[in-house]
């Protein structure tokens, strides 16, 4: 636990130190939210209808290049050997790695939330919480395959191919949870359906972070 | 007996029992009842879909059994598997519209169980191109094993799709809705593209195996004529 926090506090410490690549992936994000509504048109109601995959297309997309940079800057600067070395046990690594870019991605989504309530022009008829509950679980379902698989790809340099053809087609069950759920929270739940796509996330969540979390040292071994 | 001779037993006997098999259902079974004619395709599609899965079921076992074990054969086979099950999962998406088109009047529908099967094999293409790209030989094991293990995730979801989300693609084959009159050439259909399906195995494993041992006594010579170096050297 203490190899944990210690972890993730470095992993937290670079990515603020890196604070300026940050600000870039919001711009990509927002600029991403953007494109979508210049390539539907001014149709305000097809714009509202579709927001939450706007969103949460926007937040998939985004997080491929977080998730490559997390462990490219640690290749770059030959600090991944020394992580390997470290008397640390590797699910310490991961996890560390993993809530890391977790939080990373969550401060995306929350600065994207806003713009796009604007953009779409949005009303939250469900509460504030619940949409926040739905991001949290939806992004740890992109982040928890993600890290497994950044950690795997990140000594090719064909990385940026590799590990969206790999993420994309795992991701796509959280995603169609999170959508459906969101939408759900925005629009009103007339038929109570929220509860059981909410449960699938979080199964889907307790799968990949559980697997991932076991299969890492694997793919450490050199 | 050797792999060749079982690779070539088990591919006969595979077409033999599929051409018995398919041989029922064209001529001595009836029409189907809501589809006509067309409902014949029930006994490839169904054997077709089943060899897919058995076959990424096969890749992951042996992806657990090279992660535990460390041994090459592990990693043949699940490679082997893998590309099995890419070829039986593709002829399903491809039969797939040839039922749907004349029955329900589309090619594809964004449905549970269609969408979940293309899911599947995006998912193990990107496992069968990053494996292409690693090409130093203990890092690539161990990448390709645990990029199945989690793709494999997918393929229960794909079973049961079906009951999760309202499908419009029949329901779960159970033994007892199908009637005893199309059960005989569905099962023995089964049985012959599962011997064709195993055949395909064995002999993509023998391939494998003779790539890995050249590798192992000559790993200065390239497999390719020009080998593009994608890998960052260590």
């Amino acid at each position: 636990m203490r190899y944990f926090l210690a972890l993730l506090h470095k992993d937290l410490l670079v990515g603020w130190r890196g604070r300026v690549r940050l600000v870039g992936l919001g711009t990509y994000a927002l600029t991403l939210l953007l494109l979508f509504s210049f390539a539907v048109g001014p149709d305000t109601m097809a714009l509202r209808d579709h927001a939450s995959a706007y969103l949460w297309l926007a937040i998939m997309s985004s997080s491929t290049l977080l998730l490559a940079q997390s462990f490219q800057q640690e290749v770059e600067a030959g600090a991944i050997e020394g992580l390997i070395l470290l008397p640390v046990p590797p699910p310490a690594l991961y996890y560390a790695k993993a809530l890391a870019n977790l939080l990373l991605l969550l401060f995306l989504a929350v600065v994207m939330l806003p713009v796009s309530m604007v953009l779409f022009d949005l009303d939250i008829s469900g509460s504030l919480l619940t949409l926040l509950l739905v991001i949290i679980l939806g992004s740890a379902g992109i982040v928890a395959p993600g890290t497994l698989y950044a950690a795997m790809t990140a000594r090719l340099s064909s990385q940026q191919v590799v590990l969206p053809l790999l993420l994309f087609p795992l991701v796509v069950p959280p995603i169609l949870a999170a959508v459906k759920a969101t939408d759900l929270v925005l629009e009103g739940d007339a038929m109570g359906q929220l509860p059981a796509w909410i449960g699938l996330l979080v199964a889907f969540d307790a799968i990949y972070w559980s697997l991932s979390g076991l299969l890492f040292g694997k793919v450490l071994d050199e | 007996m050797t792999l060749a001779r079982w690779t070539l037993l088990l591919g006969a006997s595979g077409l033999l029992i599929l051409g018995v098999g398919h041989g029922i259902g064209l001529m001595s079974t009836p029409a189907e009842a809501s589809m006509g004619e067309t409902g014949r395709i029930l006994y490839l599609h169904v054997p077709t879909a089943w060899v897919a899965m058995l076959a990424f079921t096969a890749a992951f076992i042996a992806a657990i059994g090279s992660l535990w074990t460390g041994g090459a054969r592990w990693d043949l086979s699940m490679e082997s598997g893998i590309e099995v099950g890419m070829v039986f999962s593709v002829l399903i998406c491809i039969q797939g519209p040839i039922w749907a088109y004349p029955t329900q009047n589309y090619w594809w529908t964004w449905d549970p169980r269609l969408t979940t099967t293309a899911i599947m094999v995006v998912a193990f293409t990107g496992v069968l191109v990053m494996r292409r790209l690693i090409h130093q030989h203990e890092r690539r094991m161990a990448a390709t094993a645990v990029a199945t293990i989690v793709s494999w995730v997918n393929v229960p979801v794909v079973y049961f799709s079906v009951e999760w989300w309202d499908s419009v693609h029949q329901d779960l084959s159970q033994v007892s809705s199908v009637d005893k009159v199309m059960l005989v050439p569905l099962l023995v259909s089964l049985a012959g593209t599962s011997l064709l399906g195993a055949a395909f195995f064995l002999a993509r494993y023998r391939i494998a195996l003779g790539h890995y041992q050249r590798e192992e006594v000559a790993p200065e010579l390239p497999d390719l004529p020009a080998q593009l170096e994608l890998e960052d050297s260590p």
